[in-house]
């Protein structure tokens, strides 16, 4: 049959071979991601999404070494039962600011997109010291060693400005004033630098250290993380309705 | 000496040296040791490059008595190294398996705890020991089958050893904790710009011995490769896009963000699968199934469908990973429908598999490696039926986020992608270092093992996974959430002993082989390869 002949052009040329290939393969992926960039449906307009202050970020960066997203999801489903245990379905606005996205793929431990403030911070200290004390049945590790760990964010200025040439929006105000934010952000009690603080990053919580004169540790860090994960979106004032389009 | 092999000791130097630079003023004490790796790798380049030139002859034959002078050094020691690499991420896996049964296993360490291991596990299994297989069995296709010596002098050295620095330099980070949380994808910026270099110059190896070929046709496998080596390198440039915060520094930030970058990550992922996992070993398929059984592939024209309808249709099936997220609908459909509709290449790649052995089926019973390949066609059936399924959003509700998904895999990665590399190695080891295999006695112990292994791991995960997903779903009569997540977690516990169990089994398995492989290379050299190559009738 004579169609069937014609394959013959790409198993003579590998370079014609090569280009079928490329060109088929582009396909799929271009149709799928290129409108996600530019469609204005993709991500919804909402208020309070704003990027993390210098020690989420810190937390944050502990959260993607120490490999939670291979547990932890941070992704709610629209399904009635995961709405139900979780709190309201995950937006996409909510994690634009997430450079890489955590959104997870395992649930070996349950979904922590809502996770701040639902427990103390005495309860998450405890917890990452060790999971059974709290919970009897985790089979989570112990990351007791977060607590020994002194933060190294000597170089957290040159991360956020990385992050603004991909689009976060960190003024060069935030930038500059990233170490003092830090320490606000771990003084409860300086009342003066915590709103300066909440200026720039509304509603960031400020966390008592337990570290003393040593400076913050790893878990104050990831601790402020986990604290503030899905508290930024005011869910009573937010209307789905208004995104349908 | 030659302009190649000079260029080759003047890169390595410059870049041990920049390597050097780079450690002395690293942010971090892992990153400066990553880099004193590849300085120490730069300088053993440049020794070793010297060396082979005052020992090799002048000018290295294309053809000997008429036969090609086929190049198999770089093929021994990746298929070596696959076997070593097999064993390692088999037993990471273990004990990744055993501390989700007994969590404090890893005794409260930071490098040996799940979230560190599980990367290293993946990693070292796909990349370790998969990368290798696909990088021994290619080379070594590609040459029979084009009739000529592979391209190159140093340049297939450099592909097998730099991508066996790469899994050294991955695998150690996640140790470290240098990861960039992207699954599967894990490496830093400066892993991916190695991997980037050698992958590129692994395509025009392969691209180059195809232009000396004296067959007039691309065998049918060589197809499958060069898929696999393209599309490798338009997912890894794609979804490792990012900017380093410093040259001295190990961390990045992918450009990407949120829905798009879950969207590039699924892309990437799911083709991972479709083109390392399923292009590069059904190359394997079609070019070690039809030599072992001695008979032609079945059917030409079902290959050039399988060839084209499976490159294209598995690029779209990346949002299946995203069914009710903040992914839009549109894209979550799209790729339902598209990962519904890749059953049918999937499963006209695996009836030409298995109907090459028609009229030799009766070698199942005397050959354990034949067995080996055609019951990997059987999992690679049965994973690419699962796989659809668990691509309907319906399913998909039920089985995303539990162990179903991991069941999967494994009937996939152990099913297929194991036992067709185990098949494709008692045949190539062999073959390459002129031994007859030790023992096929060993091979049907390990046949049977591995099997049983596979069966209870992949049942256990069945059952923990539709069950803890339905256990998150139960309602009380009162319309309450009926259990709590914990109680979920405990009630995993039997289905993870017995994972691990199989698991273990797996990995006696694999240590047998080893035991095989180490005999029939320590065994005396014989005369006379096999020189039957597998005839696919051509387009005229």
């Amino acid at each position: 049959m004579s169609l069937w002949n014609k394959h013959a052009i790409f198993e003579k040329n590998s370079i014609v071979l090569l280009v079928g290939i490329l060109l088929v393969v582009a396909i799929g992926g271009l149709v799928e991601i290129a409108p996600l960039f530019y469609l204005k449906s993709t991500i919804e307009t909402v208020d309070g999404v704003r990027p993390y202050t210098p020690l989420e970020l810190a937390g944050r960066n502990i959260y993607v070494r120490e490999g939670c997203y291979l547990c932890h999801s941070q992704m709610i489903r629209s399904l009635r039962d995961e709405v139900e245990r979780y709190g309201h379905y995950s937006l996409a606005a909510e994690s634009k600011y997430d450079h890489p996205f955590q959104w997870g793929s395992k649930r070996t431990g349950p979904d922590l997109a809502r996770v701040g403030g639902k427990y103390s911070d005495d309860w998450q200290r405890g917890h990452l010291n060790n999971p059974r004390s709290v919970v009897p049945g985790s089979v989570m590790p112990r990351y007791g060693f977060l607590a020994d760990a002194k933060l190294d964010f000597k170089h957290i200025q040159e991360d956020m400005s990385v992050l603004a040439i991909e689009g976060v929006p960190y003024t060069p105000e935030m930038v500059a004033k990233a170490d003092a934010d830090v320490k606000a952000q771990l003084s409860p009690d300086d009342a003066p630098s915590v709103i300066d603080l909440v200026k720039r990053y509304p509603k960031a919580v400020a966390h008592l250290s337990l570290a003393g004169a040593d400076g913050p540790t790893e878990q104050d860090a990831l601790v402020a993380y986990l604290q503030m994960l899905g508290t930024t979106v005011d869910f009573k004032l937010f209307d789905d309705k208004a995104n349908w389009r | 000496m030659q302009i190649g092999e000079m260029l080759g000791i003047v890169l390595s130097v410059v870049g041990a040296l920049l390597a050097l630079f780079i450690a002395f003023n690293a942010y971090t004490a892992p990153y400066a040791f990553h880099m004193i790796v590849f300085a120490l790798a730069g300088l053993g380049s440049a020794f070793f490059i010297y060396k082979r030139f005052t020992l090799r002859p002048a000018v290295t034959p294309q053809e000997i008595d008429g036969k090609p002078n086929y190049n198999y050094g770089p093929i021994k020691f990746s298929s070596v190294a696959a076997v070593i690499w097999g064993i390692a991420g088999f037993l990471v896996g273990l004990i990744i398996a055993l501390e989700l049964a007994f969590p404090d296993l890893s005794m409260g360490l930071p490098w040996i705890n799940f979230g560190r291991l599980r990367p290293l596990h993946t990693s070292a299994v796909i990349f370790a020991f998969g990368g290798n297989v696909l990088l021994s069995t290619s080379l070594y296709v590609v040459q029979r089958t084009c009739r000529a010596r592979l391209a190159g002098a140093l340049s297939p050295w450099f592909v097998v050893l730099g991508f066996n620095l790469f899994i050294v330099i991955a695998g150690t980070g996640y140790l470290l904790g240098i990861t960039q949380s992207k699954e599967y994808a894990e490496p830093e910026w400066y892993a991916d710009l190695w991997l980037t270099l050698v992958w590129v110059t692994y395509l025009l190896v392969f691209l180059a011995t195809l232009w000396k070929r004296k067959e007039p046709h691309i065998y049918v496998a060589n197809w499958f490769t060069l898929a696999f080596i393209v599309t490798i390198a338009m997912l890894h440039l794609g979804n490792n896009a990012a900017i380093p915060v410093s040259l001295f520094s190990p961390k990045s930030y992918i450009v990407w963000s949120g829905v798009q970058d879950a969207m590039f990550q699924w892309w990437y992922g799911h083709n991972a699968v479709g083109f390392f996992l399923t292009a590069g070993f059904l190359a394997i398929m079609y070019y070690f199934v039809p030599k072992r059984a001695e008979r032609p592939v079945y059917s030409y024209r079902l290959s050039i469908i399988h060839f084209w309808a499976l490159v294209f249709m598995y690029i779209w099936a990346g949002p299946h990973h995203l069914h009710y997220t903040a992914l839009p609908d549109w894209a979550q459909t799209l790729g339902m429908t598209f990962s519904i509709m890749l059953w049918m290449p999937s499963w006209g790649g695996m009836i030409n598999g298995l109907l090459t052995l028609a009229g030799a089926w009766d070698k199942l019973r005397t050959d354990p490696v034949l067995r080996m390949l055609v019951v990997s066609i059987a999992f690679y059936g049965m994973s690419t039926f699962e796989g659809p399924l668990m691509s309907i959003k319906v399913v998909n509700s039920l089985s995303h986020y539990t162990d179903w998904t991991i069941g999967h895999v494994h009937s996939g990665a152990l099913g297929w992608v194991g036992f067709v590399s185990f098949g494709a190695l008692y045949c190539l080891i062999p073959w390459v270092f002129n031994r007859r295999l030790y023992s096929l006695k060993l091979v049907n112990w390990h046949f049977w093992i591995a099997t049983i292994g596979i069966v209870l791991y992949i049942t256990a995960m069945w059952v923990s996974g539709i069950l803890q997903g339905l256990m998150w779903r139960a309602y009380t009569s009162n319309g309450f959430l009926e259990y709590s997540f914990i109680e979920t977690v405990e009630a995993m516990f039997p289905f993870y002993v017995i994972r691990a169990a199989g698991g273990g089994l797996f990995l006696i398995g694999a240590l047998i082989m080893a035991f095989n492989f180490y005999k029939t290379i320590a065994s005396p050299e014989e005369a006379g390869a096999p020189e039957v190559t597998p005839a696919l009738a051509p387009a005229e």
